[in-house]
């Protein structure tokens, strides 16, 4: 679903990313972890070109769509509806003025996907939501709901792979392993793809297949989940691991 | 997205360091020529040729005459002097009176600080003009009222806007920590709150600077400010207005001249108000 | 939301009554005898000693500032020394030309202004954007007098394609009266389908009420601008973009009505500013509002007329501040929360 090749992301004369090989296929989990400023958010980003004023090269297929050379509007198709993005702070990702349900209807009806109340419905029961949320604002729900409903919009849209970007560091520990036993979840029964930037190692551990780990910049180590966190290579990533509590 | 050669575009923060650049160079050289107005006037201040009068611009009157023969550049530039004068003397008075108070009220808290906003709110709920005609008209004409005028007029905000960095400073560690050690209040305003203040009130003085200089040429041009023999941009318009259409060089350099100001003083506000703190929005 | 609203409106009472004391205390500013202030500056001794006992002069301080409080309430706000009636009655035919006038300005401000402002958000750093923050930096920096002196002279005295003064032709007057249900001339004229007072008084609005635009046409585009940017800027406007809506969609569809709130607020602030602002074309153009009658009680030092006219417009202030609140709670559902 995601491939890439010799990622570079660059803000003028500064290199911001650079990311040699990264794919995520079906039902796969890749976690990119580093601390901040490491560029994984940045990587992430750019993978459905969502970085103003940067300099990207290389080669980055998502979906089947090569998203360098893509036109705006195949752009805007893969957004959302084939590939879709978490973010951080779960409600100030959410229009404070937009009802969540009007929020829905218009993805939904953007993408030329039926937007009736089942629809809507059954993609927020997914998510372990109440229907009725749907009424509600963003700042009347609390962060783990709001969170909750970023990946009913993935659902309903019907996105083959979600591109999170640090899904749980704004939110409380217990509500932290509920969000990710929901991915962990969704994986399972749709086969959904699972892009994961996390800097907290051991939610990582319970749910990526590979990681790659960053360092300024560049990719340190990567591999597969068990091998890189129980047997790390890297000096860095060692010194991650003994970070971690 | 080439590899080397995509230009880094033009980014928004850019803009307003122009902007800012722009209009500080404009207020340096409008302030150069009416402080050396003495020396670069070609005619001395107030000296009226009766038997020149309203001549159209030209080599040896550059912006031309008034009735009375005045030379309108001279006058423009003393009048200049005037103009600035008061913003500065208003500025001063109303940025010191209001950063006190507001410093103490947002400091203290509790009911000082209520009593004190509710006061502010009192004289903002007057719209600026309003409020300085009321009180020029009832003070009578002059230099002194029009300077008073605008002061009572302007406090408040500096009032508030004090209030407001001394709210957020008084819950800072290293206030409390003060505090702990037994500091006293006056010397914990002065030190951590009032540094604090200075960028804000800075940036807020030179976005005001304009509108001070306009409202004291308002009060001129309504007969409510400054006085004959002084030169004052608004008393200028408002004694050629009737010659508008027939010598329209009376009346235009001097409004030109408070636009002009305005404007470089609104652009430096803008363009600092920008660097510094983008999240504010337009009062 | 009615909480807030029982709220906002006990804060407004409060701020009226500051403003009544503030207006009472100024008043008591005129140097010299306070008696003069009320009987003017060429009464007689007898009319003095009358004016002493009938003001209360001789009151206390705390008992004459009941006695205006308690004057102002009931509809005594005094009587003009330069026209002779009561200052109410005054008030009441001026104000509506003032409205008039400023009403036709905020409309003109708005309908340009709000547009320019979203236009140099869309094509931000673009040269849409720096002309139009040149431009309504401009527009705020220009002094009204001149500027109404400017268009006046230029449009009506030499070109002639606007008239020069007044409100509208009053040889009207007797061709065609006009009938009083508002008080507002154009629309009454509108309501009562007067066609002759209604062009005639557009004709003559034009003018003026561009001048009175200029300032509030800038400072909305600026607001405007600066709130739509700081809106697409937003953590939201990025989902928005990651789920595939297009620019245009996320500036108009969900960072406007984020962005609305403050431009309403400021139309507000804006109004209050625009009606004194006023005062200064109305005095160029001649036209009849509480601007002229304002300059005649300045020229006579009329102190009523001139407390009354300042008690209206700052309580007209607080009233569309509180209205504007109001609007706010509705329009943004986090004011409601707070």
């Amino acid at each position: 679903m995601i491939e890439v090749r010799d990622l570079e992301v660059r803000y003028g004369t500064r290199t911001v990313a650079k990311v040699p090989e990264l794919d995520v296929a079906a039902g796969e989990c890749v976690a990119i972890v580093g601390e901040s400023g490491s560029g994984k958010s940045t990587t992430l980003m750019s993978l459905l070109g969502l970085l103003e004023n940067a300099q990207v090269t290389g080669q980055i297929t998502v979906c089947g769509v090569d998203v360098r050379n893509a036109s705006p509007r195949e752009l805007r198709a893969i957004r959302g509806a084939r590939a879709a993005l978490v973010m951080q702070s779960p409600q100030s990702a959410l229009s404070p003025t937009t009802r969540l349900g009007s929020l829905m209807r218009a993805a939904l009806k953007l993408h030329g996907r039926a937007a009736t109340r089942a629809v809507m419905a059954a993609a927020v029961e997914a998510v372990m939501l109440d229907p009725a949320i749907l009424r509600s604002y963003p700042h009347e729900v609390s962060g783990g709901q709001a969170q909750r409903f970023a990946i009913a919009l993935a659902v309903a849209l019907g996105a083959e792979v979600i591109l999170a970007d640090e899904p749980t560091s704004a939110l409380d520990v217990t509500v932290q392993a509920e969000v990710v036993a929901l991915l962990r979840r969704l994986r399972a029964e749709r086969g959904l793809g699972l892009l994961l930037v996390s800097h907290d190692l051991a939610l990582v551990s319970t749910i990526a297949d590979r990681v790659l780990v960053m360092k300024e910049g560049d990719v340190v180590e990567s591999g597969p989940a068990a091998r890189v966190l129980s047997a790390p290579g890297h000096a860095y990533t060692r010194e991650l691991l003994e970070a971690t509590p | 997205m080439s590899v080397q050669t995509a230009p880094l575009r033009r980014t928004l923060p850019r803009v307003p360091d122009r902007f800012a650049a722009f209009g500080a160079v404009l207020i340096v050289l409008i302030t150069l020529a009416c402080l050396l107005a003495p020396w670069i006037a070609p005619y001395p201040d107030n000296e009226p040729r009766p038997l020149e009068g309203l001549l159209p611009p030209s080599s040896a009157h550059w912006f031309g005459t008034d009735m009375v023969g005045r030379d309108v550049f001279t006058q423009v530039l003393y009048g200049g002097r005037t103009s600035l004068a008061i913003a500065v003397v208003v500025l001063a008075a109303s940025a010191l009176a209001g950063v006190t108070l507001g410093m103490i009220a947002g400091y203290r808290g509790g009911w000082l600080r209520d009593v004190i906003m509710r006061v502010t709110d009192v004289f903002l709920a007057f719209p600026a003009l309003l409020l300085a005609v009321s009180l020029a008209a009832v003070l009578g004409a002059g230099v002194t009222t029009v300077i008073v005028a605008i002061a009572v007029t302007w406090w408040p905000w500096y009032a508030r806007l004090a209030a407001s960095v001394a709210a957020s400073v008084s819950t800072r560690p290293y206030v409390d920590a003060a505090r702990c050690l037994g500091v006293s209040t006056p010397k914990i305003i002065l030190r951590h709150v009032l540094p604090n203040s200075l960028t804000p009130v800075l940036v807020q003085v030179s976005m005001d600077a304009g509108g001070v200089i306009l409202i004291a040429a308002a009060l001129s041009y309504l007969g409510l400010g400054v006085l004959e023999p002084t030169a004052e941009w608004g008393l200028m318009v408002e004694q050629g207005q009737t010659l508008f259409t027939t010598n329209w060089w009376v009346v235009t350099f001097p409004g030109l001249a408070i636009m002009v100001t305005a404007f470089a003083f609104n652009m430096l506000g803008e363009g600092l108000r920008n660097a510094l703190d983008p999240r504010r929005t337009v009062r | 939301m009615s909480r807030y609203l029982i709220r906002r409106l006990g804060q407004a009472l409060l701020v009226v009554a500051g403003v009544i004391a503030l207006t009472f205390v100024i008043m008591r500013l005129v140097p010299g005898d306070p008696a003069v202030a009320f009987a003017g500056p060429k009464a007689s001794e007898e009319e003095l000693a009358a004016a002493r006992l009938r003001f209360g002069l001789d009151d206390s301080v705390p008992v004459q500032l009941w006695n205006y409080v308690r004057d102002l309430v009931t509809g005594d706000w005094g009587t003009s020394l330069h026209t002779g009636r009561p200052v109410r009655d005054d008030l009441m035919l001026a104000f509506p030309a003032s409205l008039e006038l400023v009403g036709a300005a905020l409309v003109i401000a708005i309908v340009v202004g709000f547009p320019v402002g979203v236009l140099a958000a869309r094509f931000k750093t673009k040269f849409p954007d720096f002309g139009v923050r040149v431009g309504s930096m401009l527009a705020v920096s220009i002094p009204v007098f001149w500027l109404a002196l400017a268009l006046q002279t230029v449009f009506a005295s030499n070109l002639g394609w606007f008239p020069i003064a007044g409100e509208y032709d009053n040889a009207l007057d007797t061709t065609s009266p006009l009938t009083l249900w508002t008080n507002i001339t154009i629309v009454d004229a509108l309501i009562t389908g007067n066609w002759p007072i209604f062009t005639s008084t557009l004709q003559h609005l034009v003018l003026p009420a561009l001048v009175v635009a200029a300032y509030p046409a800038g400072v909305i585009a600026q607001l405007t601008r600066a709130t739509l940017i700081e809106e697409s800027g937003q953590d939201h406007a990025r989902l928005e973009r990651a789920i595939g809506f297009k620019e245009r969609t996320i500036l108009t569809r969900f960072a406007l009505r984020g962005a609305l709130n403050p431009v309403l607020s400021l139309i507000a602030l804006v109004f209050a500013y625009s009606i004194v602002n006023g005062f200064l074309v109305e005095a160029v153009f001649n036209w009849p509002g509480l601007g002229r009658y304002a300059a005649a009680s300045i020229k006579s030092l009329d102190t009523p007329a001139i407390a009354g006219v300042t008690l209206l417009v700052a309580i007209v202030y607080v009233l569309a501040n509180l209205v504007v609140d109001l609007l706010q709670g509705v329009v943004d559902p986090r004011v409601r929360a707070r």
